[in-house]
């Protein structure tokens, strides 16, 4: 495992791209360089002067650019810790541990006729956006399927767009196809060689099951409850093949073959 | 120079501060953060004769000030621990002490007998308090026979230094400690987590999947400091306080009530580098009060 840090670290700054969603760019108070920051992987937010919050708060990495020396977090509006998180004002410095956990699978290689598909729903789009940009730099074009319940709900598009081709799914059909992200035709194009899934557990479930249809390989990012995000509490376990195991350490990104869905 | 040594019956520590088993891994978890070797000890997470995969998730709630766990002493068992973990930690030169725990009494000899003959196994802490599993000990540490029970069949099989690690989950905690003192524990230490519950009142659910689970955090630290002060009183053996403590000025609080030394457990999972801070505290509050010796502090309430 790479080292761990704790961080203190300066929001450069804390725009709202909806009134659920912040985005908070991150800069070591330091001036020390980020470490190397996989994609999947999160951090540990500890949010200070928020009486009713005892723990760091987990939020996965939404982007690193290392030439700026920024760290991206996508927060949502979860409950009083990330509402605090949302309001933390630009220039104010927050602790943070990272980077934590085991993120996603880089392909080998392009490989013509075989797509990788990045298929997030709500906040799960966060960790897609770092990881189809670390795709991309890696000489492989990532494809997007992203999932929201309207049009408005849609996350960092123009972002994802730059990156590569990018599907959607609305429920309420306001843009891209209407319907659950399950029933979007691109998937069933026929050369999906593996899907990378961040969302509300039912989807991942539910895009899990449709990886299996089609013979696609399928990681899913978890995000158990948690206290410590080390390894040590073993309060955010996941049932798996080999037993429960942390979603901290050995996730949260993990191969749907090693769950038990 | 303040000496901040302490012991723990033959068990001598460089300082008072060791970490709570089970939120704190195997020590190793935390060596990005801190010098593991800066601690007087560290107790390493609860271990049975066999296997156990704990309780089912949700595992955890945060709750005001503190969280609610229901681990129920998930670990892979007292033989893997000896085969695949001990070699790795015992580079440590801090002090090792193994927490143990079992449903019956012949498990918790077992466990022992087969630690004894490790070298770097200093101590270890007989759990008779874990509120989590329905033969997790605590129906020993909440009677005085049933503690006395096992403290005496654990000292015949164990001949380092034995800390009984009760439960604050009874009413009169100082006569148990002198329940187990009267067997033969070295130490006691104190309190494991008391027992509570949470509700989701959206979806009239528990939040833990064991419906209670064990409260610990800031929220339990006036009822650990409470009790140790009423044990400390009641014997002669040394107390190892815990419960809440979150910063070096609440472990004094242990120590001046009566502790010999302190145990850092939900702390860690907020500032994984909370323990060494916690021996920076004491050293410089040594020095402030114009202390030369931190013993000279325990119990050293003035009431």
């Amino acid at each position: 495992m790479p080292k761990k840090y704790i961080m203190n670290m300066v929001i450069v700054s804390n725009e709202a791209i909806h009134h659920n969603y912040s985005l908070l760019k991150l800069r070591p108070n330091g001036g020390e360089a980020l470490p190397e920051i996989l994609p999947g992987q999160f951090v540990q937010v500890k949010i200070d002067n928020s009486p009713s919050t005892f723990l760091r708060r987990p939020i996965s990495v939404n982007y690193v650019d290392y030439s700026s020396n920024e760290l991206w977090l996508l927060v949502r509006r979860a409950g009083e810790g990330t509402a605090h998180l949302m309001e933390a004002a630009a220039g104010s410095v927050i602790d943070v541990l990272l980077p934590l956990g085991r993120g996603f699978s880089m392909p080998s290689e392009a490989v013509d006729g075989r797509t990788y598909l990045l298929v997030g729903g709500g906040v799960g789009v966060a960790p897609l956006l770092y990881f189809g940009s670390c795709m991309k730099k890696a000489g492989i074009e990532p494809e997007f399927l992203l999932a929201a319940r309207s049009k408005d709900d849609l996350l960092q598009l123009d972002e994802f767009k730059s990156l590569g081709r990018v599907y959607i799914s609305t429920d309420d059909g306001s843009m891209g196809e209407h319907g659950l992200i399950t029933q979007n035709s691109v998937l069933d194009r026929g050369d999906i060689a593996a899907i990378y899934c961040c969302g509300p557990m039912p989807m991942m479930k539910a895009v899990a099951a449709k990886a299996r249809s089609i013979g696609a390989e399928c990681e899913v990012s978890l995000e158990n409850v948690m206290a410590c995000g080390l390894g040590a509490c073993l309060c955010c376990v996941e049932k798996t093949v080999k037993g429960n195991v942390c979603v901290c350490t050995e996730g949260p990104v993990f191969n749907i073959n090693q769950l038990t869905w | 120079m303040v000496n901040l040594n302490v012991n723990i019956g033959s068990l001598q520590l460089a300082n008072p501060v060791l970490t709570a088993s089970g939120t704190f891994g195997y020590g190793e978890e935390f060596s990005d953060f801190i010098d593991l070797d800066r601690l007087g000890g560290y107790i390493v997470k609860g271990t049975t004769l066999e296997p156990r995969e704990g309780n089912d998730y949700p595992r955890m709630v945060e709750t005001p000030s503190g969280m609610l766990n229901a681990v129920g002493l998930q670990n892979k068992g007292v033989d893997y621990f000896i085969e695949n973990i001990y070699p790795r930690i015992s580079k440590y030169r801090s002090r090792m002490i193994v927490n143990v725990s079992g449903a019956k009494i012949d498990d918790y000899v077992e466990v022992c007998r087969r630690l004894a003959p490790l070298e770097h196994v200093s101590a270890v802490e007989i759990n008779i308090s874990c509120p989590n599993v329905k033969q997790g000990g605590m129906a020993f540490g909440t009677t005085c026979e049933g503690a006395a029970d096992v403290t005496r069949a654990v000292r015949a099989a164990f001949p380092g230094t034995v800390i009984v690690k009760l439960s604050p989950n009874v009413t009169d905690i100082a006569s148990i400690a002198k329940a187990v003192e009267a067997e033969g524990a070295d130490a006691v230490s104190l309190i494991n987590t008391l027992m509570g519950m949470a509700i989701d009142v959206e979806k009239r659910r528990p939040y833990l999947s064991t419906v209670t689970g064990g409260l610990s955090g800031a929220a339990v630290r006036p009822v650990a400091v409470r009790m140790v002060w009423q044990v400390a009183k009641a014997v002669s053996i040394p107390v190892v306080g815990l419960g809440g403590i979150m910063n070096g000025r609440d472990a004094m609080e242990f120590i001046l009530a009566g502790a010999t030394a302190v145990e850092i457990g939900t702390a860690n999972f907020i500032d994984p580098a909370v323990t060494v801070k916690v021996v920076d505290y004491m050293e410089e509050y040594c020095r402030r009060h114009g202390v030369a010796d931190i013993k000279e502090l325990i119990g050293a309430l003035d009431v």
